[in-house]
């Protein structure tokens, strides 16, 4: 920052300089040059005193010519034509006796940074390669890497190559790390050093030479390896295994990140790598240095995405201290969310029930979502506590709590009660908008068991002149014609008033054009404005067994150590930021966007957007495409909510368990099936994938246990559509449940119990054949497979279809088994 | 890789700009501080600036990983793919090694030394690569002399009794002995000392039933040398010290912990047998051993709090507060208690000499006691007013937080037996050992 007077200071600088009495005094010498770096560093700009400063480099005192350097390094690009006269000083001390004139000259010569003088650097640097003094070899070293960044595009010196190389042996350990990172940089073009199964060796078996940095750069670069063969990859990793625990967290998490790229292919091997860890990572979440803890927290949050039970029994390690800043408190929040369980839910809910009245709103705010998120698992306990929070009628407090209420029944419906009873009265406290839209939204969606949610909206609609917020406007419309259609005799008037503001006075064309919208739609009917507005209440695709999936490793390894996982937090936060939770769990999922409903024979096509999955898309698809002949489609819509399903499920056990077909109707036009598809891998699956591969072929699962838990079980939905004949088409709802309960059982049976077996005869037959071709067709390769091994297991598929039509059940039944076998194999 | 390094004060001041690899201009330093300074509150450590669309071409995007020491933002810029840890561990033994070679940490210090910081900046990083951050290393190096920054003080003179005869007892080692400049150790030459320090945080949950809810310990060892010639050093620690559970040594009072692990340099082949830590002391400070023990305390903790909480007729909040010390008799120490809630306040402490006062921008009580001699109890009695007092109101009142500083006393038991440098100093050398157990985090519900 230049301020009043610099350039008399510049002035009284130079005379000084050029005083001769200064100059043959040395102390006085060097209290002037001092004198001119601190008016530097403070942002004067004292590049008119280059050619006093360049005579002052000539000296034997070592102190002063440190100052010159720092001095001229800084101002040489704007006077590259006098920085020439500095080049033979540097040159003289090149030669010097002492190693550290040497290695001080060879540095600064390199840090002119000047292009025009790269032909008289080039000779003292290759000269340093050989110097006696480790020193001066680790300057000279990076003095290439300098040299080829001044000219990148100047042609790379093969013989200075070679002696890089050849300095890998040298026996300072410095100097061989800076011919790694010098190799790097000249080599970048060509991907880098070489890295060989000699020099991975020699690296290796030199690593404990080095200190903690050089250690890290050589674990950095050692991460492009591939070792030969196993036997070789293990000598590797037990080498490693002493730095995996390293009190350094830098090596620690160096390491760990060549462990995870070395047995990319063994994830049973990163598993244990990352147990191994777990200490060293908590030790630097209760470092001294906050910054450590947070990265350590951060990385944390990563390992957990894997293996979210690693850190359960240290959960006590992630309650925040009342002394630290707000970002470490959000972060151990996080991850407090994740830990929790059936132990230790009630003295986690107690830690944060602490935090919500925090004195940072931030802070408290988001130690309201957690409970939320915990909500979703444990929600009686949770609501008790929001709930609570509600009595405290603190503004932010309440804000949040509402914001929180509002995601938790989007995601679980079954709040929804206890939620609409908490909302009596606390739009007193609500001020800041984000809490008012979700007080709204709720009201909107809920108002028919919300007794004063007509008084409330009026409330709005009244003070809606003087209302700022876009957001809350477009909220209100909306929300007040949901009410309007459940409650129509309160709300009518209130709705007129608030149509004709918005229509009549709005200024905002956003606001304007959805009441224009909602009027219009009135005119088109009651029934017609019903079907627009009542959309789905809740999150389609997740139901009521949640759990978190466990992602495999390789999604998270390449950002390991990296300053990725730091950013993330903020930029979650940013995205939840939210509107309606409509348009929030939308976002993340690809599928949803993909057009309702899909031929089978398009999967290809369309899949080639998605990434993650598209490998594995693509060869089911093949395998579906060659498989079915019947001209089935499947779709997802009408969409079909978790309480739908799970009634029309029961009501159709409750049917089948009393079996007796002379007792059923003829119009209980429905089929049930049993099957035992074998896949045994299919347990172990994530949900995501499960979740993927069924969307693609446009099957909804609703709700999975988490992996690795018994019984497991998915439920699942779909309609299919087929046309039979001429231009008749028949569609069916599909439910199906996905049992295996661990035992093992090599039967296939396909049991079947039809509800109208007044098909008659060729009904029969039907079943029959179908029971005949199923046993070679699709159950062939399971039954094969099972009667070679006796222990191996099946996954029990239940079906129920309504309306009764065999051939798109079968049709359903080999896609299913084809997706499942895909993702058993893709797995195994 | 670290692309330039800088040094700001808290207001903003450009104390050391250093361009190691020429990358992007010294713009980026106003350009981080208005990043950082634009919320309120600390900021995470890793601060991301994408430049505005026509600003594009001069510089990709910027990361700034920064760590705050001794009121200072320590700022690295560098690239997306470089390890977080292995740059905020540089900017944490940078300010280490400036601590050690300065004496002390702050904005006046680090204005005074910036010749020795740039000189140091120049020997620790060569474009943008750690070089050596070893004390023992750099000692060849580095040239420029620490200015120290103590002002005169009328403190000073205490020592000095009547015609100039020390009084001080040299038992005691005065607690600014240990921020001294390393170099000066070196001309002084008779000042040759060593501090072995065990330093332990304790972070506590009382529930509001007093159950002891969560009590972890971190520890270290940190040995600070200003002895030029030092070839050995052996600590050894209590014989019954053991780790990780299944262990039990000896007979006495187990002294145990969860985990520990030592400095590179800590040779440990004594330790097994005879728990001595072996180590030959660089210059300056490190951190020769840390440990952690979680849950599992061999005493009691040291304070209780029984508190009580009722509205009075006049609807106020009257807090009663009775603070119990379970410490030795002898032990005075002074605690903050700081207690979260809101309103202005009226008080009745036990003694003069405490203060208890109302914090408004942090909503809480701040009770300090200079003197808290252990073994007995303190009382306070606090009026709040509320303004539209109810029941909920009485959930907002807590947690208490402790903060107080515990000399002489580790929380775990460790201690050092003894402390033998080899060879045998031909001048009089001074050894402090020193124990201290800070409140990294004491919190009692409500």
């Amino acid at each position: 920052m230049p301020y009043l007077g610099s350039e008399d200071t510049v002035r009284e600088l130079r005379r000084a300089l050029s005083n001769p009495n200064i100059q043959s005094d040395q102390l006085r010498y060097r209290n002037t040059i001092l004198k001119v770096i601190r008016a530097m560093s403070q942002g004067v700009d004292v590049s008119g005193l280059f050619s006093e400063m360049v005579k002052a480099c000539a000296t034997v005192d070592i102190v002063q010519k440190k100052l010159v350097y720092v001095f001229l390094c800084s101002y040489a690009s704007l006077n590259p034509e006098l920085s020439l006269l500095v080049i033979n000083t540097l040159r003289k001390d090149c030669q010097d006796p002492n190693p550290m004139v040497r290695s001080l000259a060879l540095r600064n010569m390199t840090n002119l940074r000047l292009p025009s003088l790269v032909e008289y650097v080039e000779q003292p640097l290759t000269a340093g390669l050989r110097d006696r003094a480790a020193c001066v070899r680790r300057v000279a070293v990076l003095g290439f890497a300098k040299l080829h960044n001044l000219q990148t595009n100047s042609e790379i010196d093969a013989a200075v190559v070679n002696e890089l190389y050849s300095l890998l042996r040298d026996p300072d350990p410095v100097v061989m790390v800076n011919c790694l990172r010098a190799l790097e940089e000249i080599l970048k073009e060509e991907g880098g050093v070489a890295i060989n199964k000699p020099i991975t060796h020699h690296l290796l078996n030199r690593l404990k030479e080095c200190d903690v940095w050089g250690q890290c750069e050589v674990l950095r670069i050692l991460q492009r390896y591939r070792p030969q063969s196993e036997d070789e990859l293990f000598d590797i990793l037990s080498l490693l295994d002493a730095s995996l625990v390293s009190p350094h967290p830098p090596v620690m998490a160096a390491t760990l990140s060549l462990f995870l790229s070395l047995c990319s292919g063994l994830p049973a091997v990163s598993l244990a790598a990352l147990e191994r860890v777990r200490g060293p990572l908590l030790a630097a979440c209760g470092s001294m240095s906050r910054e450590m803890r947070f990265t350590a927290l951060c990385h944390i949050q990563l390992l957990l995405r894997s293996v979210p039970g690693l850190m359960g029994v240290h959960y006590k390690r992630f309650f925040c201290g009342y002394a630290e800043p707000a970002y470490i408190k959000q972060r151990k929040m996080q991850v407090l969310v994740e830990l929790v369980n059936d132990e230790n839910v009630a003295m986690l809910l107690d830690e944060l029930r602490g935090y919500c009245t925090d004195v940072n709103t931030d802070t408290a705010q988001s130690a309201i979502s957690a409970i939320g998120h915990i909500g979703r698992s444990y929600s009686d306990r949770c609501l008790e506590i929001l709930t609570g929070l509600l009595g405290l009628k603190q503004e932010h407090i309440t804000s949040a709590v509402v914001q929180t209420m509002r995601d938790l029944v989007w995601v679980c419906p079954q709040c929804s009660d206890t939620v609409c009873l908490a909302l009596e009265g606390c739009e007193e406290s609500l001020q800041d908008s984000q809490g008012r839209q979700a007080l709204l939204w709720l009201l909107g969606v809920y108002g028919e068991r919300v007794s004063c949610a007509p008084y409330t909206l009026e409330v709005f609609i009244d003070g809606v002149r003087s209302e700022t917020s876009l957001g809350v406007k477009m909220e209100l419309l909306t929300a007040t014609m949901r009410l309007f259609l459940c409650r129509p005799a309160e709300t009518q008037d209130m709705l007129g008033r608030l149509l004709h503001y918005c229509i009549e006075e709005e200024t905002d064309m956003c606001v304007r054009d959805q009441a224009l919208l909602y009027y219009r739609l009135l005119h088109c009917g009651i029934e017609e404005t019903r079907k627009v507005l009542h959309g789905r209440r809740s999150d389609p695709s997740l139901g009521v067994l949640i759990g978190r999936p466990a992602e495999p490793i390789s999604q998270w390894a390449c950002s390991f150590n990296t300053l990725e996982p730091l950013r993330q937090g903020t930029i979650e936060t940013e995205s939840a930021s939210r509107g309606s939770p409509e348009h929030v769990t939308f976002d993340p999922k690809p599928n949803t966007d993909l057009s309702d409903t899909l031929n089978y024979s398009h999967i290809e096509k369309v899949h080639s957007g998605s990434d993650s999955t598209t490998q594995r898309t693509d060869s089911s698809a093949d395998i579906l495409a060659s498989n079915i002949t019947v001209p089935l489609s499947l779709s997802l819509s009408p969409a079909l909510s978790p309480e739908e399903f799970e009634h029309l499920w029961l009501q159709q056990q409750a049917l089948h368990a009393e079996q007796d077909p002379e007792k059923m109707k003829e119009e209980e036009d429905y089929t049930y099936m049993e099957e035992r598809i074998h896949c045994p891998a299919i347990p172990h699956c994530s949900p995501q994938n499960l979740q993927a591969a069924m969307q693609l072929v446009n099957i909804q699962t609703l709700a999975f246990t988490p992996p690795h838990t018994l019984p497991w079980r998915v439920y699942l939905y779909t309609h299919t559509q087929r046309t039979s004949s001429a231009d008749m088409t028949h569609s069916t709802l599909i439910l199906g449940e996905l049992l295996y309960t661990g035992e093992a059982n090599q039967k296939v049976r396909v049991k079947k119990g039809t509800g109208d077996r007044e098909v008659v005869v060729e009904g029969r037959e039907d079943v029959q054949i179908k029971e005949q071709e199923e046993a070679t067709g699709d159950g062939l390769s399971g039954r094969e497979l099972s009667g070679k091994d006796g222990e191996e297991e099946g996954v029990k598929v239940t079906l129920k279809q309504q309306p009764r039509d065999d051939k798109a059940l079968k049709g359903f039944l080999s896609i299913l088994t084809t997706v499942l076998h895909t993702l058993s194999s893709d797995r195994a | 890789m670290i692309s330039q390094v800088f040094i700001l004060s808290s207001k903003g001041d450009h104390l050391i700009y250093k361009d190691f690899r020429g990358e992007a201009g010294s713009d980026v330093v106003s350009i981080f501080y208005e990043k950082v300074t634009a919320l309120t509150g600390d900021q995470p450590p890793v601060v991301m600036v994408t430049p505005h669309k026509r600003e594009q071409h001069s510089h990709k995007d910027l990361h700034f990983v920064h760590v705050r020491q001794g009121g200072l933002y320590w700022v690295a810029t560098t690239t997306a793919n470089s390890s977080p840890f292995t740059v905020i561990e540089f900017l944490n033994r940078l300010t280490a090694l400036i601590k050690d070679y300065c004496g002390s940490l702050s904005e006046k210090s680090v204005q005074m030394n910036f010749a020795l910081i740039y000189e140091l900046l120049d020997e620790v990083v060569d474009y943008g690569y750690v070089q050596t951050t070893s004390s023992d290393v750099l000692k060849n190096f580095i040239q420029t002399e620490a200015v120290s920054s103590r002002p005169f003080s009328l403190f000073d003179l205490s020592n000095i009794g009547l015609f100039g005869a020390e009084t001080q007892q040299s038992k005691v080692a005065p607690s600014s002995a240990a921020t001294r400049p390393i170099q000066s150790s070196r001309e002084q030459g008779g000042k040759s000392e060593i501090f072995v320090d065990v330093i332990e945080r304790m972070s506590v949950v009382i529930g509001s039933n007093g159950v002891l809810m969560k009590a972890d310990v971190e520890g270290e060892i940190r040995v600070k040398c200003y002895m030029p010639s030092c070839s050995e050093m052996r600590i050894g620690l209590n014989e019954e010290f053991s780790i990780g559970k299944s262990q039990l040594r000896g007979y006495g009072a187990a002294v145990r912990v969860d985990e520990c692990s030592f400095h590179q340099a800590v040779r440990l082949d004594e330790f097994d047998s005879h728990r001595i830590l072996r180590l030959s002391p660089s210059q300056g400070e490190q951190t020769v051993m840390q440990y952690q023990l979680s849950d599992d305390l061999p005493s009691a903790p040291p304070f209780r709090l029984f508190p009580t909480i009722e509205r009075d007729s006049g609807g106020r909040l009257l807090m009663y507060m009775k603070l119990r010390c379970d410490l030795p008799p002898k032990r005075s120490l002074n605690v903050d208690c700081c207690c979260y809630c809101g309103f202005s306040l009226s008080q009745e402490l036990s003694s003069p000499d405490q203060s208890a006062e109302l914090r408004p921008q942090s909503r809480a009580v701040v009770w300090q006691i200079p003197r808290f001699p252990g073994g007995t109890q303190l009382s306070a009695l606090f009026k709040l007013e509320v303004p539209g007092l109810s029941s909920a109101s009485m959930l907002e009142v807590g947690p208490v937080g402790l903060s107080f500083e515990l000399p002489k006393i580790t929380a775990t038991g460790l201690q050092i037996r003894f402390l033998r440098l080899t060879p045998v100093q031909p001048s009089p050398s001074q050894r402090w050992v020193r124990y201290v157990t800070h409140s990294d985090s004491y919190t009692i519900r409500i």
